[in-house]
């Protein structure tokens, strides 16, 4: 069975290339990926991710749950509407997902989750709150639309009410404000500049048109990988799952050690891989010859071998890259088995493009 | 249902081979197949004077979805090669059966053509994908 969102049928009527994406039938592309990719980088393009799961989080206890359940702290928010970017893990530090949670106040949350894992997450929610005074409930009556790229704030503005944009005037990056209907977000997966806005089902197609009659275009999955991807942005399912730790995916940032007493799920684990760094390290690769990296490949380094996790042809660039877990080890060169040859490739820290330059 | 030209030839794994009255054949990938691979990214084309079998595999079309081989639908020798390509591989998404041509190729044997599929033998097989 596929689900569809509310925004089903304005992908239809742009001309959208519809395909399943883990049960959701959601746009690929609108006719060409790449030019929808550039108009993310150059201009401002828009994303239908109705498709993942808000979950609020509230009660005398939200806190010291949250500080159970995820390896990045919520003590560190104290400013409302800050978000934080998370793992949320096993007991034997795998990812079971990555998340963004939002802070309201210290009883109330709010956490945007992947639709790929949603029972799963969900289920795993609702067994460790067991014992926590908190309310967990999911609001699949919102949709959500994301407006990225250097104008994407512009152009929003100007479908925005007098209110909303006060609201929203000046807010810093990685934040989220109620404004009025909407919950508008300074968050993205494209590493561009833009907002990530929660909006009620009944709201969504209106909202959705008049951003397409404000020059915002829309873009589909296609194009939101490629720009991942180039923003240095892990995917769940492919640049780590539940037999990957957060270590070996680049999301060590995320892991928050101090203060050593607070006992998050994973942790007795990930103490231990940390003080033998005996994890795989995630790492960029570029090919600057022809030919495109791809998701699976072998790499082979000096004294053993990695897996290309996610792979594709950059449009910003005009050429692949890919990001690899590799040992350790690893240095600055690379080999990848590609269409039966062995193929040279640069390795380079998992982030190519920012604000719409190349940081290689 | 995409675009397919009632004057050429197909072979089943997409490629479509136009007769330029000359004994040599233009060869490139149809409608249907440009838009299964998505935005071409990097075309590789065999070099002038290759010898090509039919069947054998002599060019790759990669897109950002895949990388595709192209068959020669025919054998013969490479007479030319579209080498716009190199600098705008979008072509054979824009104008799959024109500008977006990939080789030409001189026939050693022209009853091979007899092998390929017309227009609606062609549109039948893609009905069965």
């Amino acid at each position: 069975m596929t689900s569809k969102t509310v925004l089903h049928a304005k992908h239809l009527e742009a001309g959208a290339k519809m395909v399943d994406f883990h049960g959701w039938e959601m746009p690929i592309n609108y006719g060409s990926q790449i030019e929808e990719h550039n108009a993310v980088r150059n201009d401002a393009g828009m994303f239908d991710v109705s498709h993942m799961t808000i979950v609020d989080v509230a009660g005398d206890d939200a806190k010291a749950f949250l500080r159970k359940l995820v390896a990045n702290d919520v003590a560190k928010l104290t400013v409302p509407g800050k978000a934080l970017y998370t793992g949320m893990l096993n007991e034997q530090g795998g990812v079971i997902d990555d998340l963004i949670i939002y802070f309201f106040t210290e009883t109330s949350y709010r956490l945007v989750v992947n639709s790929a894992t949603r029972e799963k997450d969900l289920a795993h929610i609702a067994k460790v709150s067991e014992g926590y005074a908190v309310e967990v409930t999911e609001r699949p009556e919102y949709a959500m639309i994301a407006v990225q790229g250097p104008n994407a704030k512009a152009k929003t503005a100007t479908v925005l009410s007098d209110e909303q944009k006060a609201a929203v005037e000046g807010m810093k990056p990685f934040f989220g404000v109620q404004a009025g209907d909407l919950f508008i977000a300074t968050t993205g997966y494209t590493g561009e500049d833009g907002y990530e806005i929660v909006v009620h089902n009944d709201d969504a197609a209106d909202l959705w048109q008049k951003l397409l009659d404000a020059g915002v275009a829309p873009a589909g999955l296609g194009a939101r990988d490629t720009l991942r991807l180039e923003a240095g942005m892990n995917l769940y399912g492919l640049d780590m799952d539940e037999s990957v730790s957060p270590l070996a995916a680049n999301m060590a940032w995320t892991i928050a050690w101090e203060p050593a007493e607070r006992d998050f799920i994973g942790r007795t684990v990930l103490e231990q891989q940390r003080a033998e760094k005996s994890t795989d390290k995630l790492v960029g690769l570029v090919l600057e010859s022809k030919g495109v990296l791809r998701s699976g490949s072998k790499v082979i380094v000096e004294g053993g071998e990695g897996v290309i996790t996610s792979g594709t042809f950059s449009p910003t660039l005009g050429f692949s890259v890919a990001l690899a877990r590799v040992p350790r080890s690893t240095g600055d060169t690379a080999q990848v088995e590609m269409r039966k040859k062995l193929v040279d490739v640069k390795v380079v820290k998992p982030c190519f493009v920012r604000n719409g330059k190349a940081v290689i | 249902m995409s675009n397919i030209p009632s004057e050429l030839k197909y072979a089943s794994s997409h490629e479509w081979v136009r007769a330029e009255g000359d004994g040599t054949y233009t060869v490139g990938i149809t409608e249907h197949a440009q838009e299964l691979l998505g935005d071409m990214v990097f075309v590789e084309l065999p070099e002038v004077d290759d010898e090509v079998d039919a069947g054998e595999d002599c060019a790759v079309a990669e897109s950002v979805k895949a990388a595709s081989d192209i068959y020669a639908p025919i054998s013969g020798t490479i007479v030319a090669i579209n080498e716009e390509l190199e600098d705008s591989p979008e072509t054979v998404n824009n104008d799959a059966y024109g500008d977006g041509w990939l080789f030409r190729i001189k026939a050693t044997d022209e009853s091979e053509l007899d092998n390929l599929l017309d227009a609606e033998g062609y549109a039948n097989s893609i009905d069965e994908d």
